[in-house]
């Protein structure tokens, strides 16, 4: 049953729901706009005898991460996106080794050190790799403040249910602002049996090695295809989205996290303006919900469809390329850390349901 | 109401960002949806500071405010930001203890309050913005004065709660000024 709502900076929410989910080892390092994960942690982490560390550098902190997940751990790290790319490295080995672990991704402007405020220009680092070498992490953009608590419980199911890396990729807006979230009193968390983590040799013949080195051709090439198998598996059956609207929309917006909320008062008035708007918002930007948007682009009554990014477009490529050339597939974003009105992104509407250029 | 948008703007260190979660919380114990969004980054005591809060029976589209129903001003730059920001038809309150320039708007109705003397008789610098509070709740009735004070009872520690009839006497004293 959801108890009461209260309410809280999202930041703080996704530390807050990391504890329910089970997760006792939190590594990090400051930087803004996602600094109060941090300081939700330290502050509860030795109330309830867990282990916060606020490491000398992000590159320390994921591999305190790939430590802790080695042993089996459930283990968080948070941070915005210079810090993310210090972490690289570490994710790439977390991916390779096949270790579940959540990272929060609390997205600012770039390139470089660039800004402090919203942005999504890291939509490429989370979903095409960021590190080297081929793989995945499992990428969940929250679009709400009760989303942010739920989906981070569920990282940490999705995370050791297939050994690997889940990011959860928020945005300054989200992080920052304060929304009512309802908790539940009991979580939903699944537990794993970990046979392969380091904890000791524990009167097995051989002890468990964590690692992602494989030298031999032949071995890493069977590595590569297992994990390409699970990757697939899990584009079978784990992609999510909310679908607007679809029924009768002529245009389609394409938006996550901070751009869909946005989308979402457009919506409402292009509908007083007679324009039948609907939306895709995709909450597993990896993997990414293809299908439905190539169903929804086959549709007679769809004209054209929007992408709405604060970037200068990067999703836009995964749409288009499931829509596959069906319908024209527009873009509109913002950068440096502004963030589109409502206008604009109206006006935009206003110009393709008219047929003019864009 | 449907996305009910309040800006709150001042100087850091007025409790700006205090009274636009009050304000939230008040909205939110009679179970509106509500949102609340800092300006954030390198602020400081001194520097400007802005929060917007935004109120709806609905879920809340974007936290953002692009054109406010309410702006209420606790110096005299972010007047000058924010009275353009206003909807036309919407409600602009300032601290006019602060703010000695008039709006060159005359499609909002104006609302000046000497908000920082009500505190300041009061014997406590922070009702300046919750006299402004009851100001907006008087003006706009987007949330109670039994809403305020139910969910001060909330929010405030209970060593803290000694502050309650203070904080009640500032917000009438608010409200008075949009009667």
């Amino acid at each position: 049953m959801a108890q009461k709502r209260v309410l809280m900076k999202g930041n703080e929410v996704i530390a807050e729901a990391a504890l329910r989910a089970g997760c006792r080892n939190y590594f990090g390092y400051p930087i803004t706009p996602q600094t109060e994960v941090m300081h939700y942690m330290a502050k509860k982490m030795v109330q309830i005898g867990g282990n916060f560390v606020q490491a000398e550098s992000e590159v320390s902190a994921i591999n305190m991460v790939y430590g802790a997940a080695a042993a089996g751990a459930r283990v968080l790290t948070s941070s915005s996106s210079p810090g993310i790319s210090l972490k690289q490295e570490g994710i790439s080995y977390i991916a390779g080794a096949e270790l579940p672990a959540v990272v929060v991704n609390i997205v600012r402007a770039g390139p470089g050190l660039g800004g402090i405020q919203p942005a999504q220009g890291d939509y490429f680092q989370a979903t095409k790799g960021g590190g080297h070498g081929d793989y995945r992490n499992f990428v969940i953009a929250p679009a709400s403040v009760q989303e942010l608590y739920e989906l981070t419980v569920e990282a940490f199911n999705i995370a050791d249910r297939y050994r690997m890396l889940v990011m959860i990729l928020g945005d300054g807006t989200l992080g920052q602002m304060m929304e009512p979230v309802a908790y539940r009193e009991n979580e939903n968390i699944e537990t794993y049996e970990k046979p392969w983590a380091c904890t000791g040799r524990q009167g097995r013949s051989e002890h468990n090695i964590v690692t992602s080195i494989y030298i031999e051709p032949d071995v890493l090439e069977a590595k590569n295809r297992e994990l390409q198998d699970k990757y697939a598996l899990i584009e079978s059956k784990e992609v999510r989205y909310e679908a607007i609207g679809l029924e009768d929309a002529e245009i389609v917006i394409t938006a996550f996290s901070t751009c869909s909320r946005i989308s979402r008062n457009v919506i409402r008035q292009a509908a007083e303006l007679g324009i039948k708007v609907g939306m895709i918002r995709p909450i597993t930007l990896w993997p990414f919900p293809s299908k439905i948007i190539n169903e929804t682009a086959a549709k007679s009554s769809v004209k054209a469809f929007l992408d709405v990014e604060l970037n200068a477009g990067q999703m836009v490529e995964d749409v288009r390329l499931a829509v596959n050339g069906k319908k024209p597939v527009y873009f509109h974003g913002r950068m440096g850390g502004n963030l589109p009105t409502q206008k604009e992104i109206l006006d935009k509407i206003i110009k393709i349901h008219e047929g003019g250029a864009v | 109401m449907i996305d009910f948008s309040v800006i709150l703007a001042g100087f850091g260190g007025q409790g700006i960002l205090s009274a636009g979660k009050m304000a939230a919380e008040a909205a939110l114990y009679e179970g509106k949806e509500v949102s609340w969004f800092p300006s954030y980054g390198p602020e400081m005591r001194g520097g400007t500071c802005n929060c917007s809060v935004v109120i709806s029976d609905e879920a809340i589209g974007s936290p953002v405010i692009n054109d406010a129903d309410v702006a209420i001003c606790l110096n005299q730059p972010s007047m000058e930001k924010f009275e353009n920001s206003i909807k036309p038809g919407g409600v602009l309150i300032i601290d006019s203890s602060l703010v000695h320039i008039k709006p060159k708007r005359t499609d909002i109705r104006f609302i000046p309050m000497n908000a920082s003397d009500i505190a300041s008789e009061l014997g406590n610098m922070a009702f300046a913005t919750i006299s402004m509070l009851g100001c907006l709740s008087e003006a706009t009735k987007c949330f109670s004065r039994d809403s305020f004070e139910a969910s001060l009872r909330e929010v405030l520690p209970e060593r803290r709660h000694h502050l309650i009839p203070g904080n009640l006497e500032a917000f009438d004293k608010g409200a008075s000024f949009a009667k």
